[in-house]
């Protein structure tokens, strides 16, 4: 589960964790009204108008409505024009961006729309670093990465100077100890106060990493101030949805309209379902299986139209619900459903395609593939439904009958 | 000969609820010595397994049986009482990692957690705990382990299952089934299948069942299905490179998955150009491995590997 940049913040800076002081805006006035408190608080005229969506490259994206504009924009006219002409160019900047939608380089070509606006004070920066914390499941623990090289993307940085990235493990006995975090201080350059505040600063950001069941929370950049403060410019947490239920303050943070509305759907009725933009619509039980099976249409030269995997002990109502997401997809051109009943029962899956087309209709040409427990009373359900429904013999087969016939 | 398990192990099962209840039923029917049960709200009773023999199991029963297993509130008493050797856990994911620590703990030389959904932060206090002793975990997120003919750990349907000469290990339930059954169909059978599980952060590896199989005189082969995400199955590819004596198959799952999705299981995502399918596939290639183009294939492509 993802949270936006603004809450991540929050939840370090309840953990002592020291990050730039900023507001939520969700309409221009609001905005404008964050502009006095924080300039006056700082000292600083420079504020920053900060768009709130859970994909990264913000700064460098632009809107599709205002391509001069960018994500996150920092604000400078208070320098010589005071507050009055901060709050004017605040003003523009939100109405601009509040209901655009924002392309970068993770939201794909359709972007998303931007609902919140974080309007954050100015940070007099002296370096930007990278930190980040995430499981390695080479050692099956959790291990804090660093680098000198702050605001750059890190897979670029790992691809072309490994040797820029630092890496310690965490005991999860232990947590992160002193001298591994003076040994990534010494590693990053940092001297007197930087280097003791920047161990503080990943101590605690670890402990918060453990202590949420974070994913992955990721700071990029991390800057030390001209004061030498070590501070988080920006925040990314992602987080264990296994997990989720321990933090009920972590699960309130979800912002649903983030958030593929079909794979929500799916997500409630205890089914794992992503959209992908192929043509054949894809029913499954197990995950390695539901993969497989797209990756069998693509083989015989179809394009599949989703992931979707209806567990080990799907319902019919579950079955029903699948069969809506699939068949409002309107680019679903034809229907493969490949089950290997093991614990679940080949008549009972039949049960619940039979009961889900009858309730939900269907216009596209349906294969079935059903093999294990009680397959041949599957079949007899299915061939006695009176229903449309083309029988494979297996994957292989099921996928080639499907791909010729929704072509 | 088999690895792990065979007919003289003797399983505890940890977690007797629903889904507990119902596949220690099953493993009872297709002959799997269930000698006790650890579930501290029922603890000092006995429950009563009956039902019909599935003869696809261990030969030579009687058409019905008839089964009570002790239940006990911890694992230490159940092992002391029973001499129970094997663990399957069907404990709920918030106490599923407590439950693999209580048996490794109590000196239980196999545990085999099947529970879904276990937070990774504690896996990896569960795996920190497990160093340095002597218990072998495998999963959790994994359909068991099975060894055709003798016993059955785990919710595997056993009867597309054969005793025979190929080796099974998988990260994905469903494809299992898929592999063992066109193994089954094709007569060469299987020695053991091992789901290893989908979860990123798990117990026993590819390349801990490629060594116990090559090292099993009755397996003249393997099957390794994998699935993207994680680095396992180029390390296996690695290991088979440099020690396997025995052809090795394999099918990966993934070619089709788009990258930053989570593909069902936590594990199966390719995330920073990692753990992408084409270069598995690529991997195993370089390593000898016959890789088959798709599920339907994977037989065909264990016939193809024993030559």
């Amino acid at each position: 589960m993802k949270i936006h940049e603004y809450q991540a913040k929050q939840l370090m800076k309840a953990r002592g964790i020291p990050v730039p002081e900023g507001r939520v805006a969700r309409t221009p006035d609001e905005a404008v009204a964050a502009v006095a408190p924080l300039v006056e608080a700082s000292g600083n005229a420079v504020v920053v108008v900060k768009s709130q969506i859970h994909a990264g490259g913000r700064g460098k994206g632009r809107f599709k409505e205002h391509p001069d504009v960018g994500g996150v924009t920092v604000v400078t006219d208070g320098i010589s024009g005071g507050l009055a002409a901060t709050e004017s160019r605040v003003r523009e900047l939100a109405e601009t961006m509040l209901g655009s939608t924002l392309v970068t380089i993770q939201t794909g070509e359709e972007g998303k729309q931007v609902n919140t606006l974080y309007v954050e004070q100015g940070i007099d920066i002296a370096r930007e670093l990278y930190l980040s914390i995430l499981l390695d499941r080479a050692v099956s623990r959790n291990i804090v990465m660093a680098s000198t090289e702050g605001g750059m993307e890190i897979e670029k940085v790992a691809e072309e100077t490994p040797d820029k990235i630092l890496r310690e493990e965490i005991d999860p006995a232990v947590g992160l100890a002193d001298f591994q975090a003076g040994r990534l201080a010494r590693g990053l350059g940092l001297e007197d106060d930087a280097a003791s505040n920047f161990v503080s600063f990943v101590k605690a950001l670890s402990s918060a990493a453990v202590e949420l069941d974070t994913d992955l929370v990721e700071i990029n950049p991390l800057v030390v101030t001209t004061a030498g403060e070590v501070m988080a410019l920006d925040g990314k947490m992602a987080f264990d949805d296994n997990a989720v239920y321990r933090h009920p303050d972590v699960a309130d943070m979800r912002d649903t309209t983030e958030e593929d509305p079909a794979e929500l759907e799916a997500k409630r009725s205890g089914l794992s379902y992503i959209k992908l933009d192929g043509t054949i619509g894809c029913l499954v039980n197990g995950a390695g299986l539901a993969m497989a099976t797209m990756d069998t249409i693509k083989h015989v030269g179809g394009e599949p139209a989703n992931f979707l995997d209806v567990g080990g002990g799907a319902t019919a109502d579950q079955v029903t619900t699948a069969f809506g997401i699939i068949t409002r997809d309107p680019n679903v051109k034809g229907i493969f459903v490949n089950i290997f009943g093991g614990i679940m029962r080949c008549d009972i899956i039949a049960t619940g395609i039979v009961e889900a087309v009858q309730r939900v209709g269907l216009s596209v040409p349906l294969v079935v593939r059903l093999e294990g427990t009680n397959v041949e009373l599957g079949k007899q359900i299915i061939n006695e439904s009176g229903l449309d429904v083309i029988a494979a013999e297996d994957m292989k087969d099921g996928a080639q009958k499907i791909v010729e016939l929704a072509k | 000969m088999s690895i792990l398990i065979d007919k003289d192990t003797r399983v505890l099962v940890q977690g007797l609820g629903k889904t507990g209840q119902f596949h220690t039923d099953k493993a009872i029917a297709y002959g799997t010595q269930m000698v006790a049960a650890v579930h501290p709200s029922k603890a000092g009773t006995v429950h009563t397994f009956e039902g019909e023999t599935d003869h696809t199991g261990v030969a030579g029963r009687a058409d019905t049986y008839r089964t009570q297993v002790p239940i006990f509130a911890d694992v230490r008493t159940a092992v002391a009482e029973t001499g129970a050797d094997v663990s399957v856990v069907y404990v709920p994911p918030p106490g599923a990692a407590d439950a693999i620590m209580e048996a490794a703990e109590a000196g239980i030389r196999l545990v085999i957690c099947i529970t879904e959904g276990i937070p990774v932060a504690d896996m990896v206090r569960a795996k920190r705990y497990l160093s340095g002793r002597s218990t072998r975990l495998v999963g959790p997120n994994c359909p068991g382990v099975i060894t055709p003919g003798q016993i059955k750990i785990g919710i595997m349907p056993g009867y597309i299952h054969q005793p025979g000469r190929i080796g099974v290990v998988s990260r994905s339930g469903t494809l299992t089934y898929e592999a063992v059954y066109q193994l089954t169909q094709l007569g060469l059978g299987q020695t053991t299948a091992v789901g290893i599980g989908g979860d990123p952060v798990n117990g026993t590896n590819f390349v801990d069942c490629l060594e116990m199989f090559n090292a099993d005189p009755d397996t003249e082969g393997v099957i390794m299905i994998g699935e993207i995400g994680g680095t396992a199955e180029e390390d296996a590819a690695e290991y088979v490179a440099a020690h396997m004596t025995k052809p090795v198959a394999g099918f990966i799952a993934g070619t089709t998955a788009p990258p930053g999705k989570r593909m069902g299981h936590a594990g199966a995502i390719i995330s920073g150009g990692k753990g992408t399918a084409a270069a598995k596939i690529a991997a195993m290639r370089d390593a000898g491995i016959e890789v088959a183009p798709t599920p339907t294939d994977m037989g065909s492509a264990m016939v193809k590997a024993l030559g």
